[in-house]
């Protein structure tokens, strides 16, 4: 009994994960191999690897790889230094410390439709947007983010909708930094950068390396920020790999080459995850 | 107060404000008439007005979405810490030298790109005849959250000495009067902060709603994304509707986030 009972109360989430990736998982196969699309209805021809080869050689697809991936480390990159800096400006009491706080972490609760067309419109215009008044005024010529720096654009919007996940994680680990530590390193002579690439660093190389994770997690699928305010545009300059796909499927309604190219992210987000498996493997424990 | 300590509070204030600023501006904006919301310069003060929310009810029946909101992300938690739970348990407590292959396993299912499934799930959806209704909706929310769900619950769980539960085994306890009596009081913290986590993601969930849902099972987050161009450019309107669309979750999210922070260390804080 008492080792049927833990495999039952496991049976539930293993069955319906394990369904969950392999039926779309096999579909997907089966679909990359042959000759599908929406428009041209008619025998589902086997045509091995073509679909594979249409995607790989279309235009827009080295483009999509390097997009996705500065996209996934810029965001990381962005969150993970400032969610620092901003856990260690928080981490002492000061006067409305609390309210501080809940103004921070207040963007991840924003769900990215609204993240996206609020930055579009209301920030990013380049001539009633927010922004756009703010470079009048400081006397040079408003920028047109979303034509001339699309990708960016995204990363600012992404990044936005993440700093408060990386701080808060961030603040809640630097809570259990032991402090008399710090005081006694202060007594010893060592300055703040010191404390910080000493004491603090190492004590954040745990959360770091979770806030890595999950953000890979969520990054590699950005889609809605780019589906509401870019549309991939201008030509491929922020098209990543899901909404390459995207486009495929329900824009050219071509599922053969679709499929193929969801294979091929599998197949990237699964590289990606066998680095961060090695990096974090033993923090699940 | 130290002049260091009082640096430090003006840069977190300034850190803060200017983070908070875009949506205390869509806040404004939704209050605005349509000309004074592409004013230039920009106006802080200006006489609000409350017809563009009306507006918004009466064009796109903003209630209706809200429902299908709120009724994908409750069914979809609840679901989810159902199936989440039990497993989390039976590997925080009953651990073997599988669990840890059998986590990774799980986290690397979340880390198949969504949009890989995209076409699959819509075949399927569409052969159950369940495109654009709340039932595929709350399915895969609950799918796609389950892994998250399963690692934070489990980081959780393990925080519970085992030698209470020792304890209480050597008294007699089953399974079921151990997980009541020992573990869920102990354990109520966790499954809160993952609750509520899971609501916060499936309220927010933008792809699935995007691509499954339409104007019958449509969330709150897809019906946002149908105020992109060209009627983007009625600034107010579109701030209005958004303001309604977070509005319930971030004030929700600002009365739990210490209740919410609580479970989001995923192991990461000793």
């Amino acid at each position: 009994m008492n080792r049927l009972v833990p495999r039952l109360l496991l049976a539930p989430a293993v069955t319906t994960l394990l369904l969950w990736m392999i039926v779309p998982l096999g579909m997907t196969l089966y679909f990359s191999a042959i000759r599908y699309n929406l428009m041209q209805p008619g025998e589902l021809e086997f045509i091995g690897l073509d679909n594979f080869e249409f995607f790989v050689t279309d235009p827009d697809f080295w483009p999509s790889v390097v997009n996705t991936l500065v996209l996934l480390g810029s965001v990381i990159g962005a969150t993970v230094v400032l969610g620092v800096g901003l856990a260690l400006l928080v981490n002492e009491p000061f006067p409305g410390r609390g309210v501080v706080r809940v103004l921070l972490i207040s963007p991840f609760f924003v769900m990215p439709t609204v993240n996206a067309l609020m930055w579009k419109h209301m920030m990013m215009n380049p001539i009633y947007g927010v922004l756009a008044w703010v470079s009048t005024t400081l006397g040079s010529t408003p920028v047109d983010w979303l034509s001339d720096h699309p990708l960016f654009s995204i990363i600012v919007m992404v990044s936005w909708q993440w700093l408060p996940f990386a701080t808060l994680i961030f603040m809640t680990s630097l809570q259990s930094l032991d402090r008399d530590q710090l005081e006694a390193a202060g007594m010893d002579g060592a300055n703040a950068p010191q404390r910080f690439w000493f004491l603090a660093l190492p004590h954040l190389a745990r959360p770091i390396a979770v806030v890595v994770m999950i953000e890979m997690i969520f990054l590699l699928s950005v889609f809605a920020e780019i589906f509401t305010t870019t549309g991939g545009g201008p030509g491929n300059a922020s098209t990543n790999m899901a909404f390459l796909i995207f486009k495929q499927a329900l824009m050219n309604f071509d599922v053969g080459v679709a499929s193929a190219g969801a294979l091929f992210a599998v197949v990237l987000a699964n590289v990606a995850s066998v680095f961060l498996i090695r990096m974090i493997g033993k923090n699940l424990d | 107060m130290r002049p260091g300590t009082l640096l430090r509070a003006a840069g977190a204030w300034m850190a803060a404000l200017l983070l908070f600023f875009p949506l205390l501006w869509l806040a404004l904006t939704a209050f605005k008439t349509e000309l004074q919301a592409i004013s230039v310069p920009p106006r802080l003060f200006f006489p609000p007005t409350l017809e563009t929310f009306a507006e918004v009810q009466s064009r796109s029946d903003y209630l209706h979405y809200a429902r299908n909101s709120l009724v994908t992300s409750v069914a979809s938690t609840l679901l989810g810490l159902a199936i989440a739970a039990p497993a989390a348990y039976s590997m925080a407590f009953f651990r073997t030298k599988r669990t840890r292959d059998l986590l990774v396993w799980m986290l690397s299912t979340k880390m198949m790109p969504a949009v890989g499934a995209l076409v699959p799930v819509y075949v399927l959806a569409q052969t159950a005849g369940l495109l654009d209704s709340l039932t595929a909706l709350i399915v895969v929310f609950t799918l796609s959250n389950l892994p998250i769900m399963v690692w934070m619950l489990y980081s959780g769980f393990k925080e519970i000495p085992p030698e209470i539960l020792e304890a209480s085994r050597m008294d007699g306890a089953g399974v079921w009067g151990e997980f009541v009596h020992v573990i869920r009081p102990l354990a109520m913290g966790t499954l809160a902060s993952t609750g509520l986590l899971c609501l916060v993601l499936s309220w927010n969930e933008a792809f699935w709603s995007l691509n499954l849902s339409a104007a019958r099972a449509g969330t709150l987050a897809a019906l946002i994304a149908s105020y992109s161009s060209p009627e983007g450019l009625f600034w107010a309107k579109l701030s209005a509707a958004s303001l309604m669309a977070i509005a319930p979750i971030v004030v929700f999210g600002w009365f739990s986030q210490k209740q919410l922070v609580q479970g989001l260390t995923f192991g990461a804080v000793k």
